[in-house]
């Protein structure tokens, strides 16, 4: 028990460390982000005055990096939640020191991903028409109330699991930090004293909370790729878009969530927690979901490109040949097929190897989101030349905004929150030690990599403490 | 997870303290936990206006009734119409002959201030099987099974009783799903503040007429109910040299060209009338003729047509225009 004590205090003091050591550089990065901020809110208020005419937007390709964005950051945010629900759905032991930096990943890029439309919007001043005029048939209004769910369930699935830390930083940080943060951590830490009672009611809630979040998370990127399929155009009005995007979503979900977590492993030290182990587990996952795009794509594409109507091979060509085929074949090969090989030499199945994967894969889900966006539009749809369409640097500079701000308010939680899940690693460890077989941990990671969800047993977050005392 | 654990001394750590009255804590840890639970009303009751609409509709079965716009929208429909135009290709050379911009075209945006570059009534030149070009004068095609009204978050784009599809200007959030959502290219965007002559600035707001423009919301061909119930034909009709342009209502079966009254059936039907893209199930009520201007005497391999201009943008101050 000794060993343990120790361990845990270890582990508290390093993830303290973290919110309460800052050092110059941090400020460097903070004012870096607050810059790129400043940069994207100043044009954004030029696009506020002069209207959309200040990007390179026009009548045919209607749409452009916005929407992207948009798509993109809620595809991200599917990092966190549906991530970690399907490791606590399935049990994975090696899940608690991955889960609390996903569920931030899901919380912030939503926030930044559904700002993404009303910058998009021509009359954002409008915005509470949605809310005083909307119509349940239109898919914008679908994303409307998934996105507002999913942005509650996960605020909710990030606090929940949070009470225990945040009381302890209540607790262990009362002297250490300004009042502002103590404030927070009564407010958060709701009372928590750590009774049995407590943490099972805390366990009932992350329990439900987790079997609610998991068909919402499904449901929101699959309205949003309703948005482009309920439309009559060629790429666009596909059945396989809806399980395109959600397979993007996690894929570019688990990407985004494994490079930063080996960007906050390198800065606060924390390789003892967030190990080979784990990078390795989300890489197969990363692989998993690879297969299953390259699947997908094989499907969609096969058929356009086999059948070959007018419309549609005009759609063909732009991506597979000309203007878009730089960007395509990229995604194909860098983004697909890249980490499912990344992940099958034994040579690259490394951290590094990961982390190149991930980063690779996040590229090519930006690229896939873009020109899923543009090459849809594009298409003519009467005797016209095809448009063109290339962000202007207004465009890019909130673009630049948007990535900077989702940077920015990681880079403030880690100042206030816990961004490991100290009680939950804690528990995982006590587990360990107590002497869980480790292929059964092995075991979980492998269904979860095949499968996505193997939920057959009734998932519950079991304290072994809690099991007794009830 | 081991479930041979032992009933251990709870979690590690800083939760030494024993709590002092396990239930009230409990309580109100419970309590507070609802409270979290309480921040998911805030998407239901965001969601309730739609809900609500969804439940009145599928009681009444009112699906397909009228969207319609913001009460204070001022509108005056007439009688039940089903408003229609009959292009017969044929008539149309794009006005070639004359050596001018397709002169409906011209006149509908004369008429309506359509901000450059909008063409609400666009003049395509299409391709013919075996060479050489067609003119295909595209209006708005005014559909029956709207793809643009079914997405619009907002009901700013309406059908309304007398068969046009409208757009409530006022209420337009500036989405532009409907731009994605329509198979004929029809719908325009203020991109920029639309230029507005002085003449226009004073027109009162009207779906029907839509002027003055306004930056950020969408645009297209009205049909110019206004015009119709005044007991004139559209711009585009009254500036076609060639009588090319048919306008009629399907529910009193009867359409003019400014010239000749006939049966609107008849007329689409005798002269093998055709819809653009009807595989889609929109259901136009604009109809075409066949042709490619060969009654006014053009060959298909004519080529040459004079670009639409704006000539009143000059008159508006501080014009901005943009590019399609």
């Amino acid at each position: 028990m000794d060993t343990l004590t120790n361990w845990h205090e270890r582990l508290i003091s390093k993830t303290t460390r973290a919110t309460l050591v800052t050092t110059y550089k941090y400020w460097l990065w903070l004012g870096f982000l607050i810059v790129v901020t400043g940069n994207g809110v100043f044009q954004y208020w030029k696009q506020w005055q002069d209207g959309l005419y200040v990007t390179d937007m026009r009548d045919r390709i209607s749409w452009g990096l916005y929407i992207t964005a948009f798509v993109f950051f809620i595809g991200i945010s599917h990092a966190g939640t549906l991530i970690s629900a399907i490791l606590r759905a399935s049990k994975a032991s090696w899940r608690a020191p991955v889960t609390r930096i996903a569920e931030f990943i899901t919380a912030i890029a939503l926030l930044v991903g559904a700002s993404f439309v009303v910058i998009d919007m021509g009359r954002p001043e409008r915005i509470l028409n949605v809310y005083l005029f909307g119509r349940w048939q239109s898919p914008i209004m679908w994303d409307v109330m998934a996105i507002t769910t999913y942005l509650t369930a996960s605020i909710i699935y990030l606090s929940a699991p949070m009470i225990p830390d945040l009381a302890l930083y209540r607790d262990r940080l009362v002297d250490k930090v300004g009042a502002v943060r103590n404030i927070i951590y009564r407010t958060l830490a709701l009372d928590w004293k750590g009774s049995p009672k407590q943490y099972k009611l805390l366990g009932r809630a992350i329990t439900i909370m987790m079997l609610i979040i998991i068909p919402i998370a499904v449901s929101v990127h699959t309205v949003v790729s309703w948005i482009f399929a309920m439309t009559l155009r060629v790429g666009w009005d596909t059945s396989i878009f809806g399980v395109l995007f959600v397979a993007g979503a996690i894929f570019s979900g688990v990407a985004t969530l494994i490079v930063i977590m080996a960007i906050l492993r390198r800065i606060y030290h924390w390789e003892e927690y967030l190990t080979e182990k784990h990078f390795l587990y989300l890489g197969y996952l990363l692989a998993a979901f690879g297969a299953f795009m390259i699947y997908v794509n094989i499907n969609e594409y096969l058929t356009e490109g086999f059948n070959l109507e007018e419309a549609g091979a005009f759609a063909f060509r732009q991506l597979f040949l000309e203007d878009f085929a730089i960007m395509f074949w990229f995604y194909i090969i860098g983004g697909l097929l890249g980490p499912v090989v990344l992940m099958l030499v034994p040579r690259t199945r490394t951290i590094a190897g990961v982390v190149a994967a991930a980063i690779l894969v996040d590229l090519a889900m930006f690229l896939e989101r873009y020109f899923i966006v543009v090459t849809g539009l594009r298409v003519p749809l009467m005797p016209y030349e095809p448009a063109s369409y290339g962000p202007t640097f207004l465009e890019w500079s909130i673009f630049a905004a948007g990535f900077a701000i989702f940077a920015l308010l990681i880079t403030v939680a880690i100042k206030i929150f816990p961004m490991l899940a100290i009680w939950e690693m804690t528990e995982e460890h006590e587990a360990a030690i107590a002497g869980e077989p480790a292929e059964e941990a092995l075991m979980t990671a492998a269904e979860v990599a095949g499968s996505g969800a193997s939920t057959e047993r009734s998932p519950s977050p079991s304290r072994p403490a809690e099991e007794g005392a009830s | 997870m081991s479930d041979d654990a032992g009933p251990a001394e709870g979690p590690p750590a800083p939760l030494g303290e024993v709590p002092i009255s396990i239930d009230s804590v409990d309580r109100r840890g419970a309590l507070k936990l609802l409270g979290l639970g309480a921040l998911g009303a805030v998407p239901l009751m965001a969601s309730a206006k739609v809900m609500d609409g969804l439940v009145r509709d599928i009681v009444k079965g009112s699906m397909y009734e009228i969207q319609a716009a913001h009460p204070d929208t001022p509108r005056e429909f007439g009688r039940i119409r089903q408003w229609t135009m009959v292009i017969d290709l044929a008539k149309c050379d794009g006005c070639q002959s004359q050596g001018t911009p397709p002169q409906c075209t011209t006149a509908c945006i004369e008429g309506h201030f359509a901000p450059q570059p909008m063409e609400w009534i666009e003049v395509y030149e299409a391709e013919l099987n075996g060479g050489g070009t067609q003119f295909i004068p595209t209006p708005c095609q005014q559909c029956e099974n709207p793809p643009c009204v079914k997405v619009c978050p907002v009901g700013a784009t309406f059908p309304s009783p007398e068969g046009t599809v409208l757009i409530d200007q006022d209420r337009c959030i500036g989405c532009r799903i409907c731009m994605a959502a329509c198979p004929y290219d029809r719908r325009f965007f203020n991109w920029g503040t639309p230029p507005v002559p002085p003449e226009a600035a004073l027109a009162d707001y009207n779906p029907d007429h839509q002027t003055p423009a306004s930056r950020g919301t969408v645009m297209k061909c009205d049909f110019c109910p206004e015009m119709a119930r005044d007991g004139t034909l559209p711009y585009c009709i009254q500036a076609c040299p060639n009588d090319a342009v048919w306008y009629g209502d399907l529910e009193e079966d009867i359409a003019t060209n400014g010239r000749t009254v006939v049966k609107a059936t008849r007329l689409i039907s005798g002269n093998s009338g055709y819809r653009l893209k009807e595989h889609l199930g929109t259901r136009p009520r604009v109809y075409y003729l066949p042709g490619h201007g060969e009654d006014v005497g053009r060959d298909t391999h004519d080529e040459g047509r004079m670009p639409t201009e704006w000539p009143w943008i000059e008159r508006a101050e501080g014009a901005v225009t943009w590019t399609r």
